[in-house]
């Protein structure tokens, strides 16, 4: 195991507060002082200051294992997941704010859920097929090549941090961002997905889309689970552009 | 009351079971609601990871794969104490559900034709996969198994899954909500009619009422405190609105699951998929230890046993001293960085990120922790709960009951897709016969219960015991007196402390009375329930002298077949300081109790004859509160089917 621990050092936390229910008090910073442990990780911190220093304290947790995504926050203004922060890889004032461009549910806590669940009702996050489901049939078959490369698409777990952190999704609220795009794209390689090119033209050719993206990249950057995003990025504008440069009927079939 | 919600069906909770739940039962035209305490893939399923066993046999060590073995292998790995119907309910239902969510989107790892390069106890084999299967669903090797049966996406095979059924969730445009917790069932001690819920963003009331109430929240890890693989939210919520109705019990909740692998001290998940794919179990000397015990299954023995193997060279001083504590070592170094990276990713990012460690160079530290609840609230095949129309459970939450005293690993995942499946047309159909005639009183009465319990908790004035506080008791009274060891000492003395915590929780304060969600009340609401399941955990255990699965006394070690072969009903009665037990037969025998082929442990044989034993099931569950199935009990048996695949079984 490393063993990275040096002499305790006193953690100097600003968090954000704003708690909706009391809408008369201001949003403010709070700071709170809590003495450093070995491997403490952000999710061991924010638990000891709410249940030994502000039982109020909002925040969200769930496997702290970095598998859930509940635990986006902006640590010392970057956008990241809290279970997997170790205070050791932090200097000594680390300041904590709630995730930008997700409705604020209290202090460190924002509504991804129903964002997420918006994105996915907005680019049919499923896979579209006009069949029924076979019981009596085996398996349709899958190259296991194709099967990696779905999975690494399908590894989001739509945390926010790249939304949060994008110039675009900051000022655009329907901008689908670069979940959203990744999302589109891991059905798009899918052959199990039957959509024809101009439907998936319409889902991502738009200014909510992948030609709303101005290039910063920061989700490359900020993504938890090294998604490659600018991957999908790039595969995307070929995609839309092969689909605009080839003529193509409009059809009934497809939505 | 803030709001007020109808519909036919109310799934409450939001994982795979729920999920599968709510997809069955809108697929039959029901109108369906879900409910959870987190948006739905945020739910504790996505955190499994190594793999959903169902058996399609599609590579060259799944040869001869059915669902009799299957059936075999669960029923061994339970110690006799599952339901043998439903295991073999659930063995016939796993491929379908499989190929359901292959052709839901999973992207399920495939076999891929040619030379294949795998490690097989210890050793390093190459095997050719033939043409004919290429493309086809792969299996990797998991504990307790006869075949490689796993099916798997990487080491996220759980966030794989939750997420394909989860948008089909959203295509079929279910209602969700999240953050909401259900605080209390609205019933008349015989039929439930929905739930008063709490809303986590504004701390609000809302009543649910439904034709139907499926509970499907998960597992009650936490209150083994810190000591668990288990998510935060996974605190029992369920488990606790069946038994504070005072009349549907809780099955089997002394039968609880410690995986050999959590991270250590962090107790992170490390899949057992890693075992499968060959790595080893080392002590402090590098010794395979678990290899020699074992030698038939090495490392891949049921998770009791190799959980008990781990914690017996732990207390021989053979492990690995760290300033956390004892613990041995994971090695999974020869299995090579690119297959740990693509087959393993998850475990290799916990390993960076929690850590610090890279599995390629380094060995993992490991041991055992508190990981499955086997127990749960009690339903019959249909997942229709004991004593209560109306309400059913499905997955972790319930005690259906297959895992018996040890889940196999894979089985849960397979688990939550298949009752699922059951559970959902089951709950459709009995909405479908029902309606909504529910008096606005009943309603009220719960609705005030839960507002007049908030008030409580908000008015209580004084500096009293803090909740956490009770809660980390909590946790280190089950871990230590109701572990992987458990003797009867120890267990009276769980019992007595926990009857204290009970007392204490009636003098503990809320430090904070802030208005909207309020995370210590959020808690405060769940923690007496949190102590009174642990209670009922303990004296299941205490009462149970016998060893059977992961229910292990080390003072009656033996499995007895003779008194023990039967399922543990805690019931809680409104008002009482303690839970009633009392026991009813696991299920119709179908195969003979017999030896699991591993773990080494001696039983002491049933005295009744298996026709006398099975002729007095049915009576006795009845007497025990189990509600009429769609179809009669045993007709699902296939008697002495499982001949077909280990004729010596009968031995």
């Amino acid at each position: 195991m490393a063993d990275t621990q040096t002499k305790a050092r006193t953690l100097k936390f600003d968090i954000f507060r704003y708690n909706p229910a009391e809408p008369d008090k201001a949003p403010q910073m709070q700071r709170f002082e809590l003495e450093e442990a070995p491997y403490m990780s952000l999710y061991i911190a924010l638990n000891e200051l709410r249940e030994q220093q502000d039982p109020s304290l909002q925040f969200d947790f769930s496997c702290r294992s970095a598998v859930c995504g509940s635990c986006g926050m902006m640590v010392n203004g970057r956008p990241t997941l809290a279970c997997q922060t170790l205070t050791a890889d932090l200097p000594e004032n680390i300041a904590l704010h709630p995730l930008p461009t997700f409705e604020l549910i209290g202090d460190l806590s924002v509504d991804t859920g129903r964002w997420f669940r918006r994105m996915v009702e907005q680019v049919h996050g499923w896979i579209e097929r006009q069949e029924e489901f076979d019981p009596t049939a085996e398996e349709a078959r899958m190259d296991d090549a194709t099967a990696e490369a779905i999975y690494e698409r399908d590894r989001c777990i739509e945390c926010g941090c790249c939304v949060a952190g994008c110039g675009v999704a900051n000022v655009r609220p329907d901008f689908l961002g670069a979940a959203g795009l990744n999302r589109i794209a891991r059905f798009m390689m899918d052959p199990r997905d039957k959509r024809s090119k101009p439907a998936w033209f319409e889902v991502v050719s738009d200014a909510d889309g992948v030609f709303g993206c101005i290039g910063l990249m920061a989700c490359d950057d900020l993504c938890p689970k090294d998604l490659p995003l600018l991957d999908v990025y790039g595969y995307l504008r070929r995609k839309a552009l092969a689909s605009a440069l080839t003529p193509h009927k409009k059809t009934s079939s497809n939505r | 009351m803030d709001q007020f919600y109808t519909s036919d069906v109310l799934v409450v909770g939001g994982g795979l079971a729920g999920e599968r739940c709510a997809v069955e039962a809108a697929a039959a035209g029901q109108n369906v609601t879900v409910l959870s305490l987190v948006p739905p893939r945020r739910s504790h399923s996505c955190a499994a990871q190594g793999g959903m066993q169902a058996s399609l046999g599609n590579c060259v060590k799944a040869e001869g794969d059915n669902s009799h073995w299957h059936f075999l292998d669960t029923v061994r790995g339970s110690d006799w104490g599952a339901d043998q119907e439903v295991a073999r309910i659930f063995a016939e239902d796993a491929p379908v559900a499989v190929r359901e969510l292959a052709f839901w989107g999973v992207p399920w790892t495939r076999v891929r034709p040619g030379k294949n390069s795998y490690f097989i106890k210890g050793k390093r084999v190459d095997i050719d996969e033939p043409a004919a299967k290429a493309g086809l669903i792969m299996h990797r090797d998991f504990g307790g198994t006869a075949k490689w049966r796993a099916c798997y996406a990487s080491a996220g095979t759980g966030h794989a899954v939750l997420y394909a059924v989860d948008s089909e969730v959203v295509r079929l445009g279910i209602d969700v909500y999240d953050r909401m917790e259900a605080l209390a069932l609205v019933h008349d001690g015989d039929r439930c009619w929905g739930v008063v819920a709490r809303c986590l963003r504004t701390g609000g009331l809302t009543v649910f009422l439904a034709k139907a109430t499926v509970i499907a929240t998960g597992g009650y890890g936490r209150i083994y405190g810190k000591y668990t693989t288990n998510a935060t939210i996974n605190e029992g919520t369920g488990a606790m609105l069946a038994m504070n109705t005072g009349q549907v019990p809780l099955g089997n909740m002394e039968a609880i699951q410690f995986h050999p692998t959590g991270l250590w001290p962090s107790g992170i998940l490390v899949t057992e998929g890693c075992r499968g794919d060959g790595g080893f179990l080392l002590d402090r000397d590098n010794h395979r230890f678990v290899a020699e015990l074992e030698p038939e299954k090495q490392e891949l023995a049921s998770r009791d046993v190799v959980s008990r193997h781990m914690m017996q060279r732990i207390r021989d001083g053979k492990g690995v001293d760290s300033k956390f504590g004892p613990h041995v070592w994971l090695d999974l170094r020869h299995l090579g960085e690119k297959h740990l990276k693509t087959k393993l990713r998850e475990v290799w990012e916990i390993c960076r990120d929690f850590v610090g460690i890279d599995p390629a160079k380094e060995m993992i530290p490991v041991r055992p922790t508190q990981h499955y609840s086997m127990g749960g609230v009690r339903v019959n095949k249909d997942g229709h709960a004991y004593n209560m129309h109306g309400l059913f459970a499905a997955g972790e939450a319930a005690c259906w009951d297959m895992h018996g005293f040890n889940r196999l690993g894979g089985n849960s995942l397979a688990e939550t897709i298949v009752a699922g499946r059951i559970v959902g047309e089951q709950a459709a159909a009995y909405a479908a016969r029902q309606s909504l005639d529910v008096g606005t009183g009943l309603v009220e009465s719960f609705v005030k219960d839960q507002s007049d319990r908030i008030a409580m908790w908000i008015g209580r004035q004084g500096s009293g015991p803090s909740i956490y506080g009770i809660r980390d008791a909590l946790g280190e009274i089950m871990m230590n007196k109701v572990g992987i060891f458990r003797t009867g000492n120890e267990l009276e003395q769980a019992v007595d402390e926990l009857k204290g915590l009970l007392l204490k929780i009636k003098s503990a304060t809320l430090r904070s009375k802030a208005p909207g969600m309020n995370p210590e009340l959020t808690f405060a609401l769940r923690l007496e329930s949190m102590l009174k399941l642990g209670l009922i955990t303990a004296m299941g255990a205490l009462a149970r002298t016998e060893s059977r699965g992961a229910h292990y006394r080390s003072d009656c070690p033996q499995r007895d077949d003779s008194r023990w072969l039967n399922r543990t009903l805690a019931r809680w009665p409104d008002g009482a300081d303690l839970p009633t037990l009392s026991y009813e037969p696991v299920g119709m025998l179908d195969l003979p109790p017999g030896e699991r082929g591993y773990g080494g442990a001696t039983r002491i044989s049933m005295e009744q004859s298996l026709e006398e034993y099975n002729q007095g099931v049915e009576k006795a569950q009845r007497e025990a509160g189990r509600l009429d199935t769609s179809e009669p009990m045993g007709s699902r048996i296939q008697w002495g089917a499982w001949q077909q695949a280990d004729p010596a079984a009968s031995a």
